[in-house]
């Protein structure tokens, strides 16, 4: 049963694409101003999560519900989920011919922002002419997205490995950025919260997660400490999270 | 006498000849008779053309940021006059009178005999525009001239003279119109223009026809030395029928021609409309790009690129879109390199809008109607190079007046 403070709360929700079910019975409850991660090894139903959280139709809810703010919001649509506080950063998102940074970002932020001003934070105010992700570096990609999100200012922020194909002098810079993101600054005040993938738990190092979840084979195996859990991964391998009663 | 009677001799072996593309219209079936106009003096006090309508086509009847204006209802000029100097705005009947050198320009590019429409605007009464860009001329705001059919049943024909003497500029904004009520009319343009020297010509034309409307422009460019030829033709009013397929010929060396076509064709319309390049001459430049979207109608979209000398550079880009059911589009780009040492490319993809690009927008907040619309008017938005600001941001707005209506 979700709480006041609950924001996201997943109650055994079974997930299928394309008539193949991917993610079975997940339950967990993200409160007002936590951050998740999301391990698991490639394949487990990590970003099929993300997308149903989003509610993309290629991604089925067949049991269980997704409540968002005391709400449920199982049957509605992406844009109406992003109208309620829900953002996703894409791990590869589209280009979209003729539509422009510039614009994307006044899409999000209903024009009601300085996007020069953000732009330039985020070192990329040279590329808000351009067709946005079009020809867009891996780190590039990163910032267009985090530049739309910081723009759209969701309460629940999804993020799908906002480290891959990012090099250390960005990483640093998409690290900063989604600490913004998630007000990772204002602790007592702190409202936003977040549910990030992340394969190599680099992103630890400049977000600090509050809980840690790994997916196996479509199910949730464990929930716990996340250093503790990237710990045990980087030693072991998935395969003990597999075989690991605790 | 001129060579009219030649003229004239041809036009009349040509009068069944049918076009090479497109459906064949019975020239039989309109009407010829028009009530003449009124000539005014000032733009604003033009009666008989509701302004929103001109507006719609991108003709601005304040005349502000406009270095003249031509007017012409059915085959009345209404109005024509040139605000700034360096540039000459007549009716092309009347420019022939005033000027005996004119004739050496009247049907040379475009032949006369082409086929049975062109032969028609000859044989028949016309009117039509001469632009005329002084040596060395460079207006800062552009010559707008607006084409309008009031007549039902009526035959516009149309033959347009452009010149832009050497080292001139010329910026022309043209809005072909008709009233709502027409239930069939037939507008017939020709257009010859004629770019010197290093002169330059950027054309921005909107058709804003009726359903009704069949419509057979006839261009040809010719290009000198280090000339430069812009076109950008945007349609996305319904039409019955119209078939186009303006040619440039770039004759000097350096000369460079660019066609940018947006075309949508919603249900009832056919189109068949191309553009194409001859480059005939060294270090030549020529680029095609159309953009073509079906609501239902049919859209043939041709390109044609042909290299007959080494060291040019041309590219053709087709892209269709896909939106109902019924509709169809047929890409059909063509290239034709005559020599080696030559560089000539093109893409064309047709389909529908990706599924993703739909759900990425609408992940950041919009319905998936406005996502739709937003990609829509994103595969529209085509950059044209060499267009001054002004010119831009005219496009854009016009674009935007023709998207709203469209979408």
């Amino acid at each position: 049963m979700a709480t006041k403070q609950d924001m996201l709360d997943l109650e055994g929700i079974s997930v299928e694409v394309e008539g193949k079910e991917i993610l079975r019975d997940i339950s967990f409850t993200i409160s007002c101003g936590e951050t998740h991660v999301l391990f698991g090894p490639n394949g487990s139903g990590k970003t099929t999560l993300l997308m149903a959280i989003m509610g993309f139709p290629r991604y089925k809810v067949t049991s269980g519900r997704i409540r968002f703010a005391g709400e449920d919001i199982t049957d509605l649509h992406p844009d109406q989920r992003a109208g309620k506080g829900i953002g996703i950063m894409f791990q590869r998102p589209p280009t979209v011919q003729g539509v422009s940074l510039q614009q994307m970002v006044s899409i999000c932020s209903h024009d009601t922002l300085d996007v020069e001003g953000l732009a330039e934070e985020l070192n990329m105010d040279r590329f808000l002419d351009r067709d946005v992700n079009s020809g867009f570096s891996g780190g590039e990609i990163k910032r267009s997205e985090l530049l739309q999100l910081i723009a759209q200012g969701p309460d629940m922020v999804l993020l799908d490995e906002p480290e891959s194909g990012v090099d250390m002098e960005n990483l640093q810079v998409v690290g900063k950025a989604i600490r913004r993101l998630l007000q990772k600054d204002l602790h007592r005040k702190r409202m936003r919260c977040g549910l990030i993938i992340t394969h190599t738990g680099y992103i630890l190092d400049y977000v600090e997660a509050d809980v840690g979840h790994v997916l196996c084979e479509g199910s949730l195996v464990c929930s716990g400490n996340p250093r503790e859990q990237i710990e045990g991964i980087r030693k072991y391998g998935f395969e003990e999270c597999m075989t690991c009663t605790r | 006498m001129h060579a009219l009677g030649e003229i004239n001799e041809r036009a009349r072996a040509a009068v069944d000849k049918p076009a090479a593309y497109g459906s064949d219209i019975d020239l039989g079936q309109f009407g010829c008779e028009a009530q003449e106009c009124a000539y005014v003096e000032r733009l604003e006090d033009i009666e008989d053309l509701d302004a929103d309508e001109l507006a719609r086509s991108g003709v601005d009847v304040s005349g502000e940021e406009r270095s003249g204006s031509f007017v012409q209802v059915d085959n009345t000029i209404v109005h024509r006059k040139a605000l700034e100097k360096g540039v000459e705005i007549l009716g092309t009947r009347e420019a022939l009178e005033r000027y005996d050198w004119l004739w050496d320009y009247f049907w040379k590019a475009v032949p006369v005999d082409t086929d049975k429409y062109t032969a028609d605007v000859e044989l028949n009464p016309y009117e039509g525009y001469f632009l005329h860009a002084l040596p060395g001329s460079r207006t800062i705001y552009p010559l707008q001239a607006c084409l309008y059919i009031k007549e039902p049943r009526f035959v516009q024909r149309v033959h347009n003279i452009i010149i832009a003497e050497e080292n001139s500029e010329l910026h022309i904004i043209t809005g072909c119109a008709s009233e709502h009520e027409i239930d069939m009319a037939l507008h017939l343009g020709v257009s010859e223009f004629y770019v010197k020297k290093n002169a330059k010509i950027t054309f921005t034309m909107v058709h804003n026809w009726v359903p009704g409307m069949d419509v057979r422009p006839r261009s040809t460019v010719e290009v000198e030395e280090g000339g430069l030829f812009l076109s950008n033709y945007i349609v996305m009013e319904p039409v019955r029928s119209l078939q186009s397929y303006p040619t440039a010929r770039l004759s000097g060396r350096g000369a460079t021609a660019r066609f940018n076509s947006v075309l949508v064709a919603q249900p009832g319309s056919e189109m068949d409309v191309g553009s194409r390049v001859i480059l005939s001459a060294p270090e030549c430049n020529a680029e095609i790009i159309s953009r073509a979207i079906t609501q239902g109608g049919d859209i043939v979209a041709r390109g044609h690129l042909r290299g007959e000398v080494k060291d040019i550079k041309a590219h053709l880009e087709c892209r269709g879109l896909i939106m109902d059911e019924g509709g169809s589009i047929y890409a059909i780009p063509e290239l034709e390199g005559m020599v080696p040492d030559i560089d000539m490319s093109h893409e064309a993809a047709v389909g529908k809008i990706a599924q993703e690009e739909i759900e990425y927008l609408m992940a950041r907040g919009l319905s998936e109607e406005e996502a739709t619309s937003t990609i829509v008017r994103g595969f529209l938005n085509v950059k044209i190079e060499g267009l001054p600001p002004l010119l831009e941001r005219e496009m854009q707005k016009m674009m935007e007046i023709s998207e709203e209506s469209a979408f």
